[in-house]
């Protein structure tokens, strides 16, 4: 029952609602203080806060703020401070030699880790976030090299690319012996059985490697040399080894030789800066297969 | 059992005034002379609700407080000067005693020295401290809370100086019964200006903990030091003021979990703050109590003074028995002390004893004070185990470390001539101060090669690797094998680091995989 006299109760000496269900009556109790401080506290902020910092959206634009904060300008800060923080490092891996910085271990440890940053952005597409490569894209663990494994033939690898379409890309591809009218299909599989016996691997008793090595000799020692060792300038590869881009067994090797090979890595000048190229180049180096 | 609960049914403390003298005493006695309220109904229906009553403790002197003191000069000495303490490590460590290194992960105290993979030994440092709090709890209840809690000890620092400027407890109660003046404003004002100053301090200190003290005092003092050691600094200092001049016994009566847990711990043994009421009751006045005794008609030693009451700091009348807010700091036994002492009854009518050897008594048997008991036993034996491991893996510590981790993609590398590569991230860890040469090598593959990537250094075959004093070096390590493996090959590999210098080895496992 409401009356005009605020009901106390007697246990806490608090008012009550003044309402009541079978007796039982419900205390008015008060905010606790603390807690209303707090809550004004936090009606303040929000107001200090719509004035300092941007706030309210507006038809075409919105409220900037008296601190004239922006998420951009945090960025920006955010970025500066972070090459400020590694200037010194990031300025002497600049200035240094392939070399030079191979030879340092502290440099060779920062060059392998933004390497491996730049490796896993740039890369890793292609050639895998180990470098363990595909078929068609090599394995940049191994010490096979099309294109030479040296830190400075890694770097221009990178630089210009692989039949790119920059002016001083790599260049060199193997013909479509069979599609274009080279070699008839019997002389294409004699003379992939050949092929697999420069390596070692088992090939068809029948097989007349004689005839093989004379068309071998006469179509690709030009490129791959006499003993199909290959040739690096013109991104050759040799034939006698274990490590096989696209695959050893002989239907590989006729698709090969008769459509040609020819695929393609892109130039990185101009879309990685200098640094970074210096960076991969060092890691590439050093994931196993870097020649001396 | 009826003895306790008429001691619980016993009218409220009234009144108020610092330690009186023999006169005052009698003549309180014979107010206090009333029979025991004996009505069950008000001591378990009484209100749920306690608005919090502000306590004024009373200044005592006796043993106990003297103990206070003397433990309240010695932690706070130590907390405060401990950082400016200097340890010469050499020049290639901080020559801080005791420093907590963030940015360069790494925690000296004293001769020891951890690195992060080495926390377990704070994980044995605070199991250590859970199992001493439960023997002292054991042995005499509770101890921390009385004389070690900071809690406890900012608190009575924060009283000395309330007392100083406001007055003990009669004056500060007069005071403040005769409303606001200018006089006890600015007296309020000192006092807080005091506190906070200690709070301040007491966050100051806490900082220094985290980096070269002096020069950290310096950088403070002329605004140089980072945002963050302010930041730690207002932070404490609000705490300590708040906890220690405001809070005070209700963190211990409402926050802190230690008073639930220990209730659970303690056993029937255990000394606890006692009231020995086989001796005190019946209480009554000196002079009829006297009177009582002279007829040969049971008297009590206790007059009813409430000066245990009154240096409480938690504001609990201990003649209630076992109570949930008494910290059992051991102030009420020094003032019941110089009150027998002035009637010239015998000391320690309140004392360290348990309320097993009340009953013993009042059925005319023996003491019994058992400290080696089962429970006292153990916690010793395993305090004793864990203290013994830590000092054994502490003695035992390496400052060499070794580990292994293979490449996950790719597995394995097939090189040109047919033989099989495994690639592994190797980190060599050199705890000490100085720098060293560590040669890699590997058991297991009769024909390993190992090399470091990059490395034009070592000598072919035996890769030499150069850490830092109190670093670690990661190094890319390529294992290669003629070997032929069976099909999904894992043999075991047991990797080794050998300091060239002094011999010393560490090891790791791992495998060398093949397709």
């Amino acid at each position: 029952m409401a009356t005009d006299k605020p009901d106390v109760d007697a246990v806490t000496g608090t008012t009550t609602t003044g309402h009541s269900w079978d007796g039982i009556g419900e205390l008015d109790t008060p905010l606790p203080r603390w807690w209303l401080w707090l809550f004004y506290a936090t009606i303040a902020w929000g107001i200090a806060y719509w004035i300092l910092y941007p706030s309210w959206p507006l038809l075409f634009s919105y409220t900037k703020g008296t601190f004239g904060w922006h998420s951009r300008d945090a960025v920006t800060q955010d970025l500066a401070e972070l090459k400020a923080q590694r200037g010194p490092m990031m300025d002497k891996l600049t200035a240094a030699r392939l070399d030079q910085i191979v030879a340092d271990p502290q440099l060779l440890d920062f060059a392998r880790a933004q390497g491996r940053v730049t490796f896993r952005d740039n890369c890793a597409g292609c050639h895998g976030a180990g470098g363990a490569g595909a078929r068609g894209y090599p394995n940049l663990n191994d010490d096979d090299w099309l294109w030479g494994g040296k830190l400075d033939t890694i770097a221009q690898t990178i630089r210009f690319g692989v039949r790119s379409t920059h002016d001083k890309t790599r260049m060199g591809s193997m013909p479509a012996f069979g599609r274009d009218g080279m070699l008839q299909r019997a002389e294409i599989a004699t003379v992939a059985d050949y092929v697999r016996s420069l390596s070692g691997l088992a090939v068809d008793p029948k097989a007349d490697l004689a005839a093989g090595k004379k068309i071998f000799a006469d179509n690709c020692a030009t490129c791959h040399g006499p003993d199909g060792k290959g040739k690096r300038d013109l991104g050759a590869p040799n034939l006698t080894d274990a490590i096989w881009l696209y695959g050893p067994d002989k239907a590989t090797i006729v698709d090969g030789l008769w459509n040609g090979r020819g695929s393609v890595m892109p130039a990185w000048d101009g879309r990685l800066d200098e640094t970074a190229i210096k960076a991969v180049a060092v890691y590439v180096f050093t994931l196993g297969g870097g020649e001396k | 059992m009826a003895a306790d609960e008429k001691i619980v049914t016993l009218p409220a403390p009234r009144g108020a005034g610092s330690e009186p003298t023999l006169g005052e005493l009698t003549s309180m006695a014979v107010v206090a002379a009333s029979p025991l309220v004996d009505d069950e109904d008000e001591a378990t229906h009484g209100p749920l609700y306690a608005p919090r009553r502000k306590i004024y403790p009373q200044r005592v002197r006796g043993t106990y407080r003297r103990i206070k003191w003397v433990v309240l000069c010695v932690t706070l000495g130590i907390y405060y000067l401990l950082p400016f303490v200097r340890w010469d490590r050499g020049p290639n460590a901080p020559a801080q005693a005791v420093l907590i290194d963030f940015p360069a992960h790494r925690f000296y105290f004293f001769f020891i020295e951890i690195w992060p993979q080495e926390v377990y030994y704070i994980t044995g440092l605070l199991i250590l401290a859970a199992l001493v709090l439960f023997l002292m709890n054991a042995v005499a209840g509770r101890i921390w809370c009385g004389y070690l809690c900071p809690q406890t000890v900012w608190t009575d620092l924060f009283q000395v100086v309330e007392r100083w400027i406001e007055g003990d407890r009669r004056e500060h109660l007069q005071r403040d019964a005769a409303g606001w003046t200018v006089e006890r404003a600015a007296r309020a004002a000192a006092k807080h200006f005091l506190w906070l100053m200690i709070a301040w301090w007491t966050g100051g200190a806490w900082v220094l903990y985290f980096a070269d003290a002096p020069t950290l005092v310096k950088d403070l003092a002329t605004f140089q030091a980072p945002v963050v050691a302010y930041a730690w600094i207002g932070i404490l200092t609000f705490t300590t003021y708040s906890l220690a001049g405001h809070m005070r016994e209700q963190v211990c009566l409402y926050m802190c979990p230690w008073p639930r847990i220990q209730a659970a711990l303690t056993d029937e043994f255990a000394l606890n703050v006692t009231y020995r009421y086989d001796r005190g009751e019946p209480r009554g006045s000196v002079k009829k109590n006297a009177a009582l005794r002279e007829r040969g008609q049971p008297a009590g030693d206790c007059i009813d003074c409430l000066q245990c009451v009154h240096v409480c700091p938690t504001g609990v009348d201990i003649r209630g028995g076992p109570n949930l807010g008494c910290i059992q700091c051991g102030l009420c036994i020094d003032a019941c002390d110089a009150v027998m002492a002035k009637i010239g009854r015998p000391p320690r009518l309140i004392a360290y004893d348990t309320d097993l050897n009340i009953k013993r008594r009042e059925a005319g048997q023996d003491n019994v004070f058992k400290i080696v008991r089962v429970r006292t036993a153990l916690y010793v034996a395993i305090i004793a185990l864990v203290g013994g491991v830590m000092l054994y893996t502490l003695a035992t510590r390496t400052s060499e470390g070794l580990s292994v981790l293979h490449d996950r993609n790719p597995i394995f590398v097939r090189l040109s001539d047919g033989a099989l590569r495994n690639g592994y991230t190797v980190r060599v860890l050199n705890k000490a101060l100085e720098t060293r040469r560590f040669m890699l090598a590997a058991d297991g593959l009769a024909d390993a090669f190992l090399e470091v990537a990059g490395d034009t250094t070592s000598p072919v075959g035996y890769p030499i690797v150069e850490v830092g004093p109190d670093q670690t070096r990661e190094v890319r390590l390529l294992v290669t094998s003629y070997q032929h493996l069976p099909p999904a090959a894992a043999v075991p590999l047991s990797f080794r680091i050998i300091d060239l210098a002094t011999k010393r080895k560490a090891t790791a496992a791992d495998f060398f995989r093949g397709p």
